[in-house]
């Protein structure tokens, strides 16, 4: 029995051992932050967590990877459930509404000495976070939809490699060239891929604005799924694979589809902008990135991740954790952040920086995301929003794979997400 | 199992004081674990159960609501959509894994050449974590360049989003799921062969039965109530089977590949909605017990039998 | 046991284990070339350790691995001593209400703590374990599964030691410890095992309970670092995975008879 006991007791001394926590700094900061796109990202954020803690001795930031966006909202929640929150994150600038209901956050209107500081930031990115005149969250991982197309393609398919499709005809006939085939018949090269699996909603909201149909109201307690034009929005989104055979069928996924654009599987694709350093170093074509087509307009909603403070921090830690926002954000760190990712830098000061001009110039395609932002509309942001997110993907993975016309998928979803919403009128 | 199940007392000099000594002992040597298991067995349960017949307010009261947490599972598409898939999933996998199980266990416990590697290669994907297979099999099964397309390529057929199209997801998941799962059950009938007299199979030999023949009527019976014991515990496990969904599907495209134990989980932290998973997760218990009675009542006649 | 086996079905046997093997030959041959071959077979395609460097830098896997081999010992200590002395208590007294107690020990082979994950969540974050690695052990380390075998194997031991020992003076602690527990190594051995192989590979519990790198067992990490979303190096996430099941694998291919007697003895109950 001794044994065991002696054995028992090693075991507790060596895993007290593991959890011993580093030396206290005055202040002590945990944030989850997650990874949507490709490249190096944890190592880029550890890297600017590291230079912030040498300037700043007394905060200590734990940043953690917590996977993408969907499984860091779930440990943030969960966290905070379980009594051990994070004192801030970087989370879908559209969980404002269900973070708020949660009574998880506070606005960062009480913590700065001046709010002028705000209006440093594009007001497109500021949309989402700002509700009822006050100010949740701070932009800063943030992105449009960008069409990406590669011009060796184009150029082999006979199209001019300098002109991406502007409109919605164009871009299926283009894509229509752009389909090859093997001897016996077999596609090896899509025209268009448009992501169905995680963020399907975002994509589903761009052809919606497009086709001049906003997805929800501003107090987020509705969606408008069944409206005709979001009905057609989606009905080209499927006629793509179904009917013009530009697309593949079934569902396309999200995290390899940057890996298709770049073996050539297919010559265009729809992603985030904050894919594109990923992109540049990974392709051996020459490519190029473009605003989304036009329907009946432009348009892209903004998507990404924004900084929250959470309301069981302490004074100091909130002080402490606006400190480090403004740091992450502040102009120079924007663009350097927005040239090692792709994403589109919060500020337009950081685009006046030396280092962001310059790399504008020797590659223009890093700007197209921000231009874009003339165009662009809020995210579908709702009340109880995993849930929404979750009805209106499943409505379009219906809808793609054949299971159910886009109508009934959505008519589908609009049922469910009443049903959830009706609570919050 | 030799069962030898009287308990002698220490002493039989004084026996009520006697009696009292062993109960304090015995509940003595029980109590870490007892403590435990009321902590994160029994406590959990029962308040499982409370929860689903409660609602939380938005404030954090709590309203008895009766049923209606259930009346709301009943009108929930993708409950069902999970029930259904469980089924097909178990369905599916163990029919197919128990009798590839069977025939490995044959051979291996044959004189068959390089019957040790032949149990190796059978048996290793059973000790490999589920999230590891998960990552292989995702290769396998991305469309195009996956080796699965691959292979399709060489005999010039088109690429197929195997996990991206309702139609075959369950199939893909399920057939992983038979080679992480055989070589498992493969262990339980090789135990049980090993304990068949060998003469059985002599005599019907001498006798001139065909090998199928002997197999039919003699050895397959006799495995039978090891195949029921291995088709329980199957089923109860593949319930519990959900890690590759996080890895692979994530339930999708359109719930179709999702299971309801993903669903509790996707509910409880995704969603934050834990009376709703309590719901979802008394369903779960309740066909949890409803196999376990099944198997206790089988177990018990076991038992007596030997 | 003869010599009948048809050359065919020796065939089949065969094919059988190859094609069992494939998928984890795949998985080596794929993690120790460079990434250009991970979606192209070639034999002459270059060998290289690099994935493995690269995905040890991308993640902290060290910390994993110790995060994970704390954790399995945690539980398998709890395990054994927790499960010792409740199955010494249904064998060696007879007291009142065994009967129950032990049908409430058996309920936990039914209703496993893997789905009871909300209420066990709860219950860890009042205790303030959130993100820590007892968090991850503490559901699983009373066993019903230890308790019920050992039990059996105790039941077993024959009753002429056990008074040998107690003529000599042994008090039920020292009977346990100098007659049960050397006697039932085997059933030890066996739970073993089964116990560390199945914490090594769990994942959704510990997916939930911990946050962070401190406690993330490999599992975990791996689903973590093999994230979809960061796009998908082929190469890199196959090395992961390798380094992840590797220290099982080694363990099962050393062990092998070992292993597969474990499963046999505690599979059967």
């Amino acid at each position: 029995m001794r044994n065991f006991g002696r054995t028992l007791l090693a075991a507790a001394m060596l895993s007290a051992l593991a959890l011993t926590p580093r030396p206290a700094a005055a202040v002590d900061l945990t944030m989850y932050y997650p990874v949507a796109v490709g490249g190096p990202v944890t190592k880029v954020i550890d890297d600017m967590v590291a230079r912030f803690e040498k300037e700043n001795a007394d905060i200590k930031v734990t940043a953690v990877y917590a996977g993408n966006y969907t499984d860091t909202m779930t440990k943030a929640m969960t966290a905070m459930k379980g009594g051990q929150p994070p004192q801030l994150s970087v989370l879908l600038s559209t969980d404002v509404f269900t973070l708020m209901d949660e009574n998880a956050i506070v606005p960062m209107d009480g913590l700065v000495d001046d709010k002028a500081w705000f209006k440093e930031f594009y007001p497109a990115f500021m949309a989402n976070g700002q509700i009822d005149g006050k100010t949740w969250s701070i932009p800063f991982q943030r992105s449009t939809i960008v069409l990406y197309w590669n011009k060796d393609a184009f150029k082999e398919a006979g199209l001019d490699p300098e002109k991406p499709p502007a409109n919605w005809d164009e871009m299926a006939s283009m894509a229509a060239k752009l389909v090859k085939k093997d001897a016996s018949g077999n596609v090896t090269r899509w025209g268009i891929e448009i992501p169905t699996t995680g963020y399907a909603y975002w994509m589903l909201q761009a052809l919606a604005i497009e086709n001049g149909q906003k997805l929800m109201n501003e107090p987020g307690t509705e969606v408008y799924l069944t409206a005709p034009k979001t009905v057609a929005a989606l009905d080209y989104w499927v006629d793509l694979s179904r009917k013009e055979a530009v697309m593949p069928k079934g569902s396309i996924d999200w995290a390899t589809l940057r890996t298709d654009f770049l073996e050539g599987k297919t010559a265009m694709m729809w992603h985030t902008t904050g894919n594109l350093t990923a992109v540049k170093d990974g392709a051996k074509f020459n490519f190029g990135v473009a605003m989304l087509p036009a329907k009946e307009r432009r348009g892209s909603p903004t998507g990404g991740g924004s900084f929250y403070i959470f309301k069981s921090a302490t004074p100091e830690q909130q002080k402490a954790a606006v400190k480090f926002i403004k740091w992450m954000t502040a102009p120079e760190r924007a663009a350097e952040w927005s040239i090692k990712t792709g994403y589109v830098a919060v500020s337009p000061a950081a685009y006046k920086t030396p280092t962001m001009e310059a790399y504008a110039k020797s590659f223009p395609q890093a700007t197209v995301a921000r231009d874009q932002l003339e165009f662009a509309v809020p995210e579908l942001s709702v009340h109880e929003n995993g849930r929404i997110y979750k009805f209106v993907g499943d409505a379009v993975q219906a809808a793609v794979t054949g299971t159910q016309s886009p109508k009934d998928a959505l008519a589908g979803a609009q049922q469910q997400a009443d049903r959830v919403l009706r609570a919050y009128k | 199992m030799t069962g030898r199940s009287e308990t002698l007392p220490a002493t039989s000099r004084k026996p009520r004081s006697q009696a009292w000594w062993n109960a304090v002992n015995a509940w003595l040597l029980l109590l870490p674990a007892a403590v435990l298991l009321a902590a994160f067995t029994h406590y959990p349960i029962l308040a499982t159960i409370r929860q689903s017949l409660y609602f939380t307010k938005r404030n954090g009261t709590e309203v008895f609501v009766g049923l209606d947490n259930y009346r709301a599972m009943a009108a929930d598409p993708i409950f069902w959509k999970a029930l259904i898939n469980n089924f097909w999933f178990a369905l599916g996998t163990i029919p197919t894994s128990i009798a590839l199980a069977l025939l490995m266990a044959l051979w291996v416990n044959r004189n068959i050449r390089g019957r040790g590697f032949l149990r190796l290669a059978y048996f290793t994907p059973t000790v490999l974590p589920m999230i590891a297979v998960a990552n292989i099999w995702l290769f396998f099964y991305t469309p195009d360049y996956g080796l699965l397309d691959q292979l399709r390529g060489l005999f010039g057929l088109a690429g197929w989003n195997w996990l991206g199209e309702p139609s075959t997801v369950m199939g893909c998941l399920i057939v992983m799921v038979i080679w992480k799962e055989a070589g498992f059950f493969m262990i339980f009938y090789l135990a049980a062969l090993q304990q068949l007299s060998p003469d059985l199979d002599e005599a019907a030999a001498v006798e001139g039965a065909s090998r199928w023949y002997t197999f039919r009527r003699i050895t397959f019976p006799l495995l039978m109530p090891t195949t029921l014991f291995v088709a329980i515990n199957a089923v109860i496990n593949s319930f519990k089977l959900v890690d590759h969904l996080v890895i692979m599907t994530k339930g999708g495209p359109s719930n179709a590949s999702t299971l309801l134990l993903y669903y509790i989980y996707e509910v409880a932290f995704t969603f934050q909605d834990a009376v709703y998973a309590a719901t979802l997760t008394v369903v779960l218990l309740v066909l949890l017990s409803t196999l376990a009675l099944l198997k206790f009542g089988y177990l018990d006649r076991r038992i007596h039998y030997q | 046991m003869n010599a009948r086996t048809h050359p065919i079905e020796a065939i089949a046997a065969w094919l059988l284990a190859l094609l069992w093997l494939a998928p984890l030959a795949y998985a080596f041959w794929s993690s120790l070339h460079p990434a250009a071959y991970a979606t192209s077979f070639s034999l002459s395609a270059p060998w290289t350790l690099e994935n493995y460097v690269r995905a040890w830098n991308q993640a902290p896997f060290g910390r994993y691995y110790i995060n994970t081999v704390i954790l399995v010992v945690l539980i398998l200590i709890g395990q054994l001593v927790l499960s010792t002395l409740a199955a010494y208590a249904f064998t060696r007294f007879k007291f009142k209400g065994s009967g129950i107690a032990f049908a409430l020990v058996l309920l936990q082979l039914m209703i496993m703590p893997d789905v009871l994950i909300v209420e066990n969540y709860r219950i860890i974050g009042k205790l303030g374990l959130l993100d820590t690695i007892p968090a991850i052990a503490l559901p699983y380390l009373a066993s019903a599964f230890a308790i019920f075998l050992l039990r059996q194997t105790f039941k077993s031991i024959p009753q002429e030691l056990v008074e040998a020992a107690r003529v000599e003076g042994a008090g039920p602690l020292q009977i346990l410890w100098r007659v049960y527990v050397p006697l039932a190594r085997p059933t030890y051995v066996a739970f073993a095992l089964v116990s560390v192989s199945y914490h090594w590979n769990n994942f959704l519990w510990p997916l939930i309970v911990t946050n962070s790198v401190g406690s993330r067992p490999l599992t975990v990490g791996l689903a973590v670092f093999g994230a979809p979303e960061t796009g998908v190096d082929w190469s890199i996430i196959t090395a992961a995975t390798v380094m992840t099941m590797a220290p099982l694998l080694i363990a099962f291919l050393l062990f092998q008879r070992q292993f597969v007697q474990s499963f046999m003895r505690a599979g059967i109950r």
